[in-house]
């Protein structure tokens, strides 16, 4: 019963402070918030994969840690049927214009879930072929941190999509991601200050 | 120089004494050094004479010179180093390795070759300039130097003369430069989409 | 004209195909693209297949994907800043990783890890070489359609995943190779834990064995796909389970033994007919043998710290530390710590037992770094900017035994105390390589048994 967020209202027979499943005939909520319920129980995931972090994506998904408990078992690989992109793993300037391609083919209402830190942030590949964090190409609703992250930290980041699937709140693409400098940006050397 | 045999580049010398520029043996790995004019000839004697056997080219690399021992390829030394401490100081030794050729060469192209007959290596380096950057492809030899030689073509821009698909392998086509080479800044990137991040 | 003979005719002149379109008869091929995002390519990887109705005439295969830069990032830091990049090489096992380049720079400082630390390398290799079968095992039987086999075999990767973190403290990306030695020596009831854990893996590997190996469905689609010829597999460079699949008995741990594989008894399992069943078969028997080792080493790992006078204090790391930092140093000599449980492992009295005796390389214990001048000289010669690791200029090249084939380090120094060049020589790379040469003559579907055999891991492939 948990499960049935504000503006629910159960009615029955009887019907009293207490709650008796048994007795219930039927129950108002609102639209959203059942549309909501129903969306983040039944997640169909895309997943992206492509480095170390879709060895802990296997293992979140597998029997010990079982994502299954949260609907979201059963990946859909094909956009057009998936609506969470769970990129899992670095992605390189090569791959860009794909997941791009992948984002855009899916269809509303669709979730990002930034897995790893390169894909939060680009890790520390601080290179010539890495993207420094997929939310300069897709907007992204949920980073996990991780290098890769464990199996718990994922399943918090899975809860926290939930509520965000329940509130239908959606991603932009960050503001800061557009009027960069062009030139390459030199890093912070330590032995500068030397 | 060390004191330990070579005895596959005396008998390639022996062969071809006109293209081994060098040879020596450090930390147990013997290595020749050899003109880039003759290496489709050594490397078909490498591969088909029953003493040599080697029927594996292991890997094949390159390595760009351009910054060996100067502050420019690592973190600035210290401008009068301090003396080590007594226990640091290290052991003396009888194996050198120097750059056995003169050093206006800037690539070294590196073959590795592994004999599963005989169970022996054998390194093979090809020293090329700049402006002279082409080297023969071994690929009619063994098939694992077709992906090889094109990843030295894609990440420092060596050209394999006779190569049957010389094109990039890690790399995008419309990245411009060679990115392992020592003048490439380790972060320039040439995003396809989005932003130079 | 009759029909045929105007087909015919319309097959020269390409303008009079339109007017017989109802009765055309031209057959073309049909390109496929397959990937770079694609459920059953486990790595990103595109195949561009060129399809005759279900037969695969020309396959090219296109990688470069998660292309990271391993070598450049090598060359911007120190030698053991290098270790977190070589993890994430092969990030299916990723022990062996580090342990091949700290094979490889070890060799080029010319010191030799201590014995029991050669031991424990053995032994975690091993372990890490057991979860790569598994996972490789466990994905293509999935993309097969034998679900089950994949989370059993999952399920014995996490046990076996808990034993590495109790050892190194991370799952999968383990940081734990230094050069000179190890991060920390195995925690206390490591052996036992261990043997109880491999007992559990093996009746996964009954199980899972039961469900696959004489399996109707398995052989029809395993057995005579993906065949590639000895003498070709030679020629393409390709090492390994793959090569043994094909009936070449070459295994870097018995041509040129390094750490303590000499001393280990184990066989090198080979295959006759180097098609997608025999590799499959392969790797079952490889983690048995695995196993084999891991026991032996166990039994046999020389003993344990030496033990240091110890009628000193007892006193917790962190109040050893900061009574240093005050400048009470007396009775430092002999004192014990106690470290934080994450830093188990890696106390004075251990120090010896698991890292190299070569001051030039290897850091030295907390205890003396905060305790006495020496130990801060020390510490400040090979931390700091300008100073660190400095093995004279050489080059060399060190060759494991990775989980797809021979893991070759190739390390170039230039004497400072950054590597100059690091190249890794990656066993799946040869064998992707050959990969459109296997492909072609199967059917469309055999590209999905064939590709999890090759187990082509991304990080390494495309490094």
């Amino acid at each position: 019963m948990g499960a049935l967020k504000e503006g629910t209202r159960v009615m029955g027979k009887g019907t009293s402070d207490a709650i008796n499943l048994s007795k219930l005939d039927w129950m108002t909520t609102r639209v959203d918030a059942a549309l909501g319920w129903a969306r983040k129980f039944s997640i169909f995931q895309y997943p992206f994969v492509t480095a170390c972090c879709g060895m802990e994506y296997m293992a979140t998904a597998c029997s010990h840690y079982d994502v299954d408990r949260f609907g979201a078992g059963f990946p859909r690989f094909s956009p057009r049927q998936a609506d969470v992109l769970f990129v899992v793993g670095t992605i390189s300037h090569k791959l860009a214009p794909i997941l791009k391609r992948v984002y855009e083919q899916m269809m509303e209402p669709k979730w990002v879930v930034a897995f790893g830190v390169c894909t939060c942030t680009g890790g520390f590949y601080d290179n010539y072929a890495t993207v420094m964090g997929i939310d300069t190409i897709v907007p992204v609703d949920v980073y996990i941190p991780g290098c890769p992250p464990r199996p718990e930290n994922v399943l918090d980041g899975l809860m926290k999509l939930q509520e965000k699937i329940q509130h239908g709140i959606k991603a932009t693409l960050p503001q800061h991601a557009f009027g960069r400098p062009t030139e390459f940006q030199q890093p912070h050397r330590a032995e500068e200050h030397l | 120089m060390a004191t330990e045999p070579l005895p596959f580049a005396e008998t390639v010398r022996d062969r071809f004494p006109q293209w081994v520029i060098g040879a020596h043996c450090y930390r147990g790995d013997e290595t020749m050094i050899l003109k880039r004019e003759g290496l489709l000839e050594v490397c078909r004697f490498l591969r088909d004479d029953p003493g040599m056997a080697f029927e594996c080219l292991m890997d094949l690399t390159c390595v760009d010179y351009l910054h060996f021992g100067s502050s420019l390829g690592s973190a600035p030394l210290m401008k009068t180093p301090s003396p080590l401490p007594y226990f640091m100081r290290p052991k003396p030794t009888t194996e050198t390795w120097g750059r056995m050729v003169g050093e206006d060469h800037r690539f070294e192209v590196v073959y590795h070759f592994y004999s599963l007959s005989r169970n022996h290596r054998l390194r093979l380096k090809v020293p090329l300039t700049e402006a002279e950057a082409t080297v023969d492809s071994v690929t009619g030899l063994w098939q694992s130097a077709n992906w090889f030689e094109r990843e030295v073509w894609d990440m420092f821009g060596i050209r394999f003369r006779g190569h049957p698909n010389l094109k990039r392998i890690l790399m995008y086509e419309p990245f411009d430069g060679y990115p392992l080479r020592k003048d490439y800044p380790v972060n320039r990137r040439q995003p396809l989409v989005g932003p130079v991040n | 004209m009759s029909i045929q003979a105007e087909l015919l005719h319309a097959k020269r002149d390409s303008t009079l195909i339109t007017h017989h379109s109802s009765l055309a008869t031209e057959k073309r091929h049909m390109f496929l693209n397959v990937g770079p995002s694609h459920p059953a390519m486990h790595g990103i990887v595109q195949i561009i297949t060129e399809l005759d109705g279900e037969r695969v005439v020309s396959a090219e295969v296109e990688i470069g994907y998660l292309h990271r830069g391993f070598e450049k990032m090598c060359e911007t830091g120190p030698y053991n800043n290098a270790m977190p990049y070589a993890d994430r090489l092969n990030y299916v096992s990723p022990l062996i990783n580090n342990f091949g380049f700290c094979l490889a720079v070890e060799r080029l400082l010319g010191i030799e890890a201590t014995e029991r630390c050669q031991y424990i390398r053995v032994i975690m290799s091993e372990i890490s070489r057991i979860t790569d079968h598994l996972t490789c095992i466990g994905a293509s039987a999935m993309e097969l359609g034998a679900f089950t086999v994949f989370l059993y075999m999952i399920k014995a990767r996490e046990w076996l995943w808990e034993l590495v973190e109790a050892v190194t403290g991370a799952r999968l990306t383990i940081s734990y190779g230094r050069v000179g030695g190890v991060k920390a020596d195995l925690p206390e009831g490591f052996a036992e834990r261990t043997k109880k854990i491999l007992e559990e893996v093996r009746k996964v590997l009954i199980e899972c064995d039961q469900l696959l190996t004489r399996n109707r469905i398995f052989i029809d689609r395993m057995q005579g796909t993906g065949v590639i010829a000895p003498k070709e597999a030679i020629s393409f460079g390709i090492t390994g389970p793959f090569l043994r699949a094909c009936g070449v008995n070459y295994d870097v741990r018995k041509a040129q033994p390094y750490f303590v594989y000499d001393r280990m008894r184990f066989d090198v399992p080979t295959a006759e007919h180097g098609d997608n069943y025999g590799r499959y078969l392969v790797r079952m028997e490889e983690m048995e043998q695995s196993m084999r080792i891991v026991e032996q080493a166990l039994a046999t790992i020389p003993q344990g710290p030496i033990v240091v006078d110890a009628e000193g204090r007892v006193m917790p790391a962190a109040m050893m530390v900061d009574l240093a930092k005050a400048g009470a140093t007396r009775d430092f000599k002999t004192v014990q710590t106690v470290p934080d449980p994450t830093l188990e492992g890696a106390t004075k009295r251990l120090h010896t037992v698991i890292n190299a005796p070569e001051k030039r390389a290897v850091l030295p214990p907390k205890e003396d770094t905060y305790g006495n001048i020496e130990g801060l000289m020390h510490h400040f010669k090979l931390v700091m900017i300008g100073h660190g690791i400095r093995p004279p200029p050489g080059e060399v090249y060190a060759a494991v035994e990775g989980a797809n084939g021979e893991l070759g380090f190739y390390v170039v120094s230039d004497g400072s105390d950054r590597p100059y060049r690091v190249r890794v020589r990656p066993p799946c790379f040869t064998i992707m390589g050959a990969l459109s040469h296997m492909l072609v003559g199967d059917m469309l579907a055999d590209m999905v048994p064939t590709f999890g055999s090759v187990n082509m891991i991304g990080g390494e492939l495309d490094r």
